[in-house]
């Protein structure tokens, strides 16, 4: 997988070193230590700027644009009296919005952008990012080091991680004989879960049970793979109550559903008679990073900003109240230890995440995912 | 009835000038006309026509790479369409629609011929019924019938101490059309109401008098009379129930899906917008096409 992704980034490469040549010529900076490390990934990142890590922040403004309740309320407050700067947040509903905001072509006046890992990686191919300027964050130090490894953006060049997580099956204890174990389990459900198992509908966990199921990776191009996991997925049809992505969780309180697929942050674990399992065969690993604009003007406070959510304090408020563990060391370990028992992704250690395949971005391929959810949802 | 709700706008100025009297009267009254005109035309121009110029126009370029559009010129937005894939979910949601509007009208059409036979009183507490639903908000509406039907459901909680059941109701093409009934049946009821109610009675009475059963009279006289009505009124169910996308995936459970679903997943998760817009182009052009048969049908009239 890595090699083809390599592969197709060539061109672009090429360019970045051509520009990253120009501009050390003009008497540009020292290499980033990250980018030196991993000479593959940078990409368009090669061209970063010149920041002066004494600029007075009063004097910048921040605009970031995050998912609704990803931040706390209080965040612009909280900046405004730790950095000096203006910060403005406009929320975003998903990816797809933001991916489409950033992509248009005119300038967002954004200076950070909240963002799943494979679209930073989209985004960053696009030469829309500004590397991160480690001497800028120091705060990278509390980070654990397996947050260093995500595949779409090894050594946080263009991308600082700030939830991750993985997918599993929800369950009712009470009402399965059996504990699930695989994705089979789910695919192909025990006579008391017939008619009672959810799976989501966005494309890539949609197919993510049966491709796990298959063995194949989650970034599979392959026609080939793809029909054949449609395949699964058509024959798990009957079986399924619904596809959801949103009320799984009341449902499966309720006992409409006794089995659902579900991200690890949002498995009720703490409740009686429901647990969560991270099925035999593996599966995924997301993570929502902060990216910087290459449009911002503010770059220093950007950065300042980062920072200043890597605190643990900080960074600790996105595990109690999202739920989703996060990749900072120092901030899971000021959680909550009762809250922490109590929900699945925050006791998911880093290696065992790291278990888990990272989505990324795949580029034109990404429309054979669409075309597999249509078909899927089609089926009558 | 049925010309002014569906041409009633082009109809109302075109009235409106031929009363205007004189040359500076003209003038005049032209000003006055932009005047009240404009913050419709405006309506009209800045979000109905432009929107729609900018959907037809996408229909013939590429995807972008993370939604958006590039320029370039290309056809095969339209033999995308022709794919079997999105063919079938065009003509399932045609069928679906046409189910549901079908039903929509076998219950809608005795339910505004009984209102419109009430006393004056009781026709107003009628019509007041009949639209009550729409104070409470749609998704609102369409969540308290997942509280109904669902498996733990008040339905089935109800059977069960019946000792009978749990059935599973929900989640099939059939919650799918019976969501979109109850949603659009006013729709129905409203129009056919008013085409029934203006009906003169003694039109009924002269077909009784020359020997006309009720049924050969309702056949003959007040079909006939009120077909506009009813035309109108299966427009009205049609049109909604066939661009539907939240009631497939609330009542349907995601598992058929409509060709709104499919616009909408477009636009919101392929990223395809040249795409979607070809896919609502078509939706538009079956549209136009009803809207003219519709058309058709009041001018007979």
């Amino acid at each position: 997988m890595s090699r083809s992704r390599y592969a197709r980034r060539l061109p672009a490469a090429a360019l970045a070193a051509g520009l990253a040549l120009a501009v050390s010529a003009c008497g540009g900076e020292a290499a980033d230590p990250a980018t030196s490390a991993d000479p593959a990934a940078p990409a368009a990142g090669a061209t970063s700027a010149q920041l002066d890590p004494n600029a007075d922040l009063s004097k910048q403004s921040l605009a970031i644009s995050v998912w609704e309740g990803y931040t706390p309320k209080e965040l612009p407050q909280q900046v405004k009296e730790k950095l000096k700067t203006e910060l403005k947040v406009t929320l975003h509903a998903n990816n797809e919005e933001i991916m489409a905001k950033l992509t248009s072509g005119t300038d967002t006046g954004l200076d950070v952008a909240f963002v799943s890992g494979q679209y930073a990686q989209a985004l960053n191919e696009a030469g829309l990012l500004e590397p991160i300027h480690p001497e800028l964050v120091p705060n990278l130090a509390n980070l654990f080091p397996e947050a260093k490894e995500l595949s779409y953006d090894k050594g946080n060049v263009f991308s600082v991680p700030y939830t991750w997580g993985t997918t599993g099956i929800c369950y009712r204890t009470d009402l399965l004989k059996t504990p699930p174990t695989s994705w089979n389990d789910l695919l192909s459900p025990p006579a008391e879960a017939k008619k009672k198992v959810t799976m989501m509908i966005t494309e890539r966990w949609l197919a993510l049970p049966a491709i796990k199921a298959l063995g194949y990776s989650v970034n599979t191009r392959s026609d080939e793979e793809i029909a054949k996991v449609k395949e699964k997925l058509l024959a798990a049809k009957p079986n399924l109550l619904a596809y959801d992505d949103t009320t799984f969780r009341d449902r499966l309180k309720k006992g409409e559903a006794v089995m659902v697929e579900a991200w690890d942050g949002w498995c009720p674990a703490g409740e009686k008679n429901i647990d969560f399992v991270i099925p035999k065969e593996g599966s995924d690993l997301w993570v929502d990073t902060m990216v910087v604009l290459k449009s911002s003007k503010n770059k220093e406070a950007a950065h300042a900003f980062i920072n200043y959510i890597l605190d643990p304090k900080v960074h600790g408020w996105a595990a109690e109240n999202i739920l989703y563990g996060v990749p900072n060391k120092a901030a899971m370990d000021l959680v909550d230890p009762e809250l922490k028992a109590s929900m699945p992704s925050l006791q998911m250690t880093p290696s065992q995440l790291l278990q888990g395949e990272s989505i990324i971005d795949l580029g034109e391929d990404s429309v054979k995912f669409t075309r597999l959810a249509t078909e899927v949802a089609a089926q009558q | 009835m049925t010309r002014s709700t569906v041409s009633g706008a082009t109809a109302a100025p075109r009235s409106r000038r031929s009363r205007a009297p004189g040359r500076t009267a003209a003038g005049r009254s032209a000003v006055g006309r932009l005047v009240f005109l404009g913050p419709g035309l405006a309506y009209l121009i800045v979000l109905l026509l432009v929107p729609l110029a900018l959907v037809l126009s996408y229909t013939i370029f590429r995807r972008g790479r993370f939604g958006g559009v590039v320029y370039e010129a290309t056809g095969e937005n339209f033999t995308r369409l022709l794919d079997p894939l999105y063919l079938d979910v065009i003509v399932g949601s045609l069928k679906l629609a046409s189910i549901a509007t079908v039903i929509a009208l076998l219950v809608g059409y005795p339910t505004a011929y009984l209102i419109a036979q009430l006393p004056r009183k009781w026709k107003t507490i009628a019509l007041v019924a009949i639209v009550l639903p729409f104070w409470t908000n749609f998704l609102v509406r369409i969540y308290a019938w997942i509280v109904l039907l669902s498996g733990p459901g008040l339905v089935n909680s109800t059977l069960g101490d019946l000792g009978l059941g749990p059935f599973e109701f929900l989640y099939n093409q059939g919650t799918i059309v019976t969501g979109l009934v109850y949603s659009y049946l006013p729709l129905m009821v409203l129009p056919l109401y008013a085409a029934i109610e203006k009906l003169d009675p003694q039109l009924r009475e002269a077909s009784a008098n020359l020997g006309a059963r009720p049924a050969r009279t309702f056949v003959s006289v007040t079909l006939p009379l009120t077909l506009p009505g009813v035309v109108t009124g299966c427009l009205f169910v049609f049109v909604p129930s066939f661009g539907n996308f939240i009631i497939p995936e609330l009542l349907g459970g995601g598992r058929s899906i409509m060709v709104g679903n499919l616009i909408r997943d477009q636009f919101l998760k392929a990223r395809d917008w040249p795409f979607g817009s070809t896919l609502a182009l078509a939706l538009l052009a079956v549209l136009v096409v009803l809207l003219l048969l519709q058309a058709w049908s009041a001018r007979r009239a």
